[in-house]
């Protein structure tokens, strides 16, 4: 299979998108004349143009609400935020507008957009850019997140996402970006991953690693270090989509391994790593032989200083060291 | 859509001031100079009469649907119209098929405006099964998307984006059409309305935002929080290269004629107003404040309703063109409050939604039963 990087998965989709629907729409700041931040939309506006690929002020706010109100006429904007950490100024169009007017208006509404773009730290952008609000959306009802770790993933998911009728929020990764990985050719059929399935990234019987974005990489390589230097073999869970989330899949790993450790770059307080335990708290009890632990990053702001924000997320040694306390 | 940029310099363009029912009177049309207005030639007789039949039926069903407030039928807030009927229902009977309305939270008089049926707006404010949104939305959160009518929304400028957003549709499916986007003076001085607007100068878009300016913000009037052009709230406009208007609200031709402009300006040049149209209105900003003495005189609520209650001038100036006589005004009116108690009934003896009926409307692709919809867990209920 031929390796593509993460960032031209994410475009090679959308360009599929742009192809195969009129009214799929992809907006944002310097997406198009600019060929993006991180050059995901690199070409997508000299081959399709003004129209379908469009510039916005810096002005999420407006452009993110002005993508909810023309969703509702049918229109499937896909919108760039440059950093999922600048949901903040378009919260209320994020959620009271394309979240619930679906339940508020008793069903009579839908709203099928796309919000993407990355959502992490450890590029040294300090507090205020280095968000990862996954947990925090999909504490929405009526919002679906996914967080895919591979080009494959974020190719599938994000054409899932755009034919979905639900709002879908797609969490990427700036340092998964110039990542490499193989995606199936577009000559072979149409690559899509659905919302709300896991997948087993690495098969094992000792311990489940959960994780989800850019942990699923930090979670393979301990698994890695775990089997060569400590002869535990550790299954490597990824969970690709938050909301739906991939419940069986879960169960299914703990019900073999009877331990688990959950792995998630955001903070420890009510996140999605605090979800799963609970999860599994409430469904595998009986399944476990240690307590469940998780590696999140640590519990501040996220530091600027490039000297030690690497220790502050979640790294390959800290879920090993988590790992050997219960394993 | 090419993000180009337009000229700043507009021109601006103001209506006729403020004019009182006496100065109106003096004009050789009983409706005022503004009926003389094009749009309002071709408004046929029957549609005049169906206008006040309208704005008869939004008055009878706030006041009724404020009494069983009063009654402890309902939830929650209670936003009401009344004062403010000639706006809506002047605004929207211009209308055609690809024009699209939304407001805020005091939105029962444009869902009636729009054609929305008085039971199950009535049976919403009831929290209803058989409301409009099925009891899940409530007084604020009334829609009808097959009648173009997209909300009702709760935050406070939270939908000029989608108003927005609903002309960016519109132009994107090459739909001549506009958007309707009713605000109150107090959501001027969102952030949210402000990206709007720059959004709509700069993307050539058919949205027309029209705040119905009735003096107070909740209870803070307007003199005491925006800073004000001289020529109204509007004119703010001029900072985004977008053309606006002010109007007396309270004569239906007036607010006809004006709105019209816009909606004339955003077919043939695809190009967005900000219009003001200054309104009043009778009770507080919620039921929850019903308190309105406390920013403002008795005297001052007694005087407007006397001089410039809308209903009452669109009827004296129907019966002044011959249009509508006393007795078949008040029938329209006695069919209102008929209708308006009816609708009560109906609310009353329907049916509160079912505890499943809470996880219903959540997720499209679950509600149709979609293969996306039954993969994965959608819902973590303890």
């Amino acid at each position: 299979m031929r390796s593509i990087l993460y960032r031209h998965a994410i475009r090679e989709a959308l360009d599929e998108e742009l192809a195969r629907d009129d009214n799929v729409v992809i907006l944002g700041e310097e997406v198009a004349q600019y060929n993006g931040a991180y050059k995901v939309t690199e070409g997508l506006w000299k081959k399709w143009g003004d129209k379908r690929v469009v510039d916005t002020p810096i002005s999420e706010a407006g452009f993110i609400g002005m993508g909810v109100g023309a969703s509702m006429l049918g229109v499937r904007p896909v919108m760039e935020l440059m950093f999922w950490s600048f949901h903040s100024v378009a919260f209320d169009q994020l959620v009271n507008n394309a979240a619930f007017v679906r339940y508020m208006s008793g069903g009579l509404i839908h709203c099928p957009i796309v919000v993407r773009g990355p959502a992490n730290g450890g590029t040294n952008v300090g507090a205020t850019h280095s968000h990862t609000p996954e947990g925090l959306f999909a504490s929405f009802p009526g919002l679906k997140v996914c967080s895919p770790a591979t080009p494959a993933d974020v190719k599938g998911l994000m054409k899932t996402a755009i034919r979905d009728n639900d709002p879908v929020y797609v969490m990427e990764n700036t340092l998964l970006y110039g990542t490499e990985g193989p995606v199936p050719d577009p000559e072979d059929g149409d690559h899509l991953v659905p919302l709300g399935v896991a997948d087993v990234k690495r098969e094992g019987d000792d311990i489940t690693l959960i994780a989800h974005g850019r942990s699923v990489l930090h979670a393979l390589k301990a698994a890695e270090i775990l089997d060569h230097d400590h002869d535990i073999d550790a299954e490597v869970i990824d969970l690709r989509s938050i909301r739906p989330l991939d419940e069986d899949a879960i169960l299914d790993s703990v019900a073999h391994t009877n331990r688990a450790v959950v792995i998630d770059e955001s903070k420890p307080f009510c996140g999605v790593s605090a979800m799963i335990c609970t999860l599994l708290q409430e469904k595998a009890f009986d399944d476990l032989d240690a307590p469940i632990l998780r590696v999140n990053s640590l519990d501040a702001p996220s530091i600027y200083s490039p000297g030690v924000e690497n220790d502050q997320l979640p790294n390959p040694q800290r879920i090993v060291d988590k790992v050997l306390s219960i394993a | 859509m090419p993000a180009k940029k337009k000229s700043a310099a507009k021109k601006k363009q103001k209506s006729s001031p403020a004019k009182s029912r006496n100065e109106a009177d003096k004009t050789s049309h009983p409706g005022g100079p503004h009926a003389e207005a094009e749009i309002n030639r071709s408004f046929s007789d029957e549609q005049k009469v169906e206008t006040f039949r309208t704005m008869a039926r939004i008055r009878r069903f706030e006041q009724i649907s404020l009494k069983h407030y009063n009654a402890g039928k309902m939830g929650g807030f209670l936003h009401l119209y009344i004062g403010q009927e000639s706006v809506a229902v002047g605004t929207i009977s211009l209308c055609g098929d690809h024009d699209h309305i939304i407001t805020a939270y005091r939105d029962h008089g444009h869902a009636l405006a729009v054609g929305m049926g008085m039971n199950e707006c009535m049976a919403e404010l009831f929290g209803k099964s058989t409301g409009c949104s099925k009891g899940k939305g409530g007084s604020m959160h009334y829609f009808a998307p097959d009648k173009n009518f997209w909300g009702g929304h709760g935050i406070v400028g939270g939908q000029t984006p989608l108003g927005l957003g609903l002309a960016y549709g519109l132009k994107y499916k090459d739909l001549k059409g506009c958007s309707l986007t009713f605000l109150g003076d107090g959501a001027i001085n969102q952030g949210a309305f402000h990206e709007s607007l720059n959004l709509a100068g700069l993307f050539d878009l058919p949205a027309i935002f029209i705040i119905e300016n009735n003096g107070y913000s909740m209870g803070t009037s307007q003199k005491r929080s925006s800073v004000y052009p001289p020529g109204g709230l509007a004119q703010r406009a001029e900072a985004y290269g977008i053309d606006w208007a002010s109007c007396m609200g309270e004569n239906v031709y007036e607010v006809r004629a004006v709105t019209w402009e816009a909606m004339r300006r955003a077919h043939e040049e695809s190009r967005p107003t900000v219009l003001e149209i200054n309104t009043y209105r009778y009770y507080g900003h919620s039921v929850a404040d019903a308190n309105a003495k406390k920013y403002r005189s008795k005297e001052e609520v007694e005087k407007y309703q006397r001089e410039h209650d809308p209903v009452q001038i669109w009827r004296e100036i129907l019966i002044a063109e011959g249009v509508l006589s006393e007795e078949k005004a008040n029938k329209i009116d006695q069919e209102a409050k008929d209708e308006a108690n009816a609708a009560a009934k109906f609310a009353e003896e329907s049916p509160y939604p079912t505890v499943d009926d809470i996880m219903t409307d959540v997720y499209e692709e679950v509600d149709s039963g979609s293969e996306a919809g039954r993969t994965g867990t959608h819902f973590f209920n303890t």
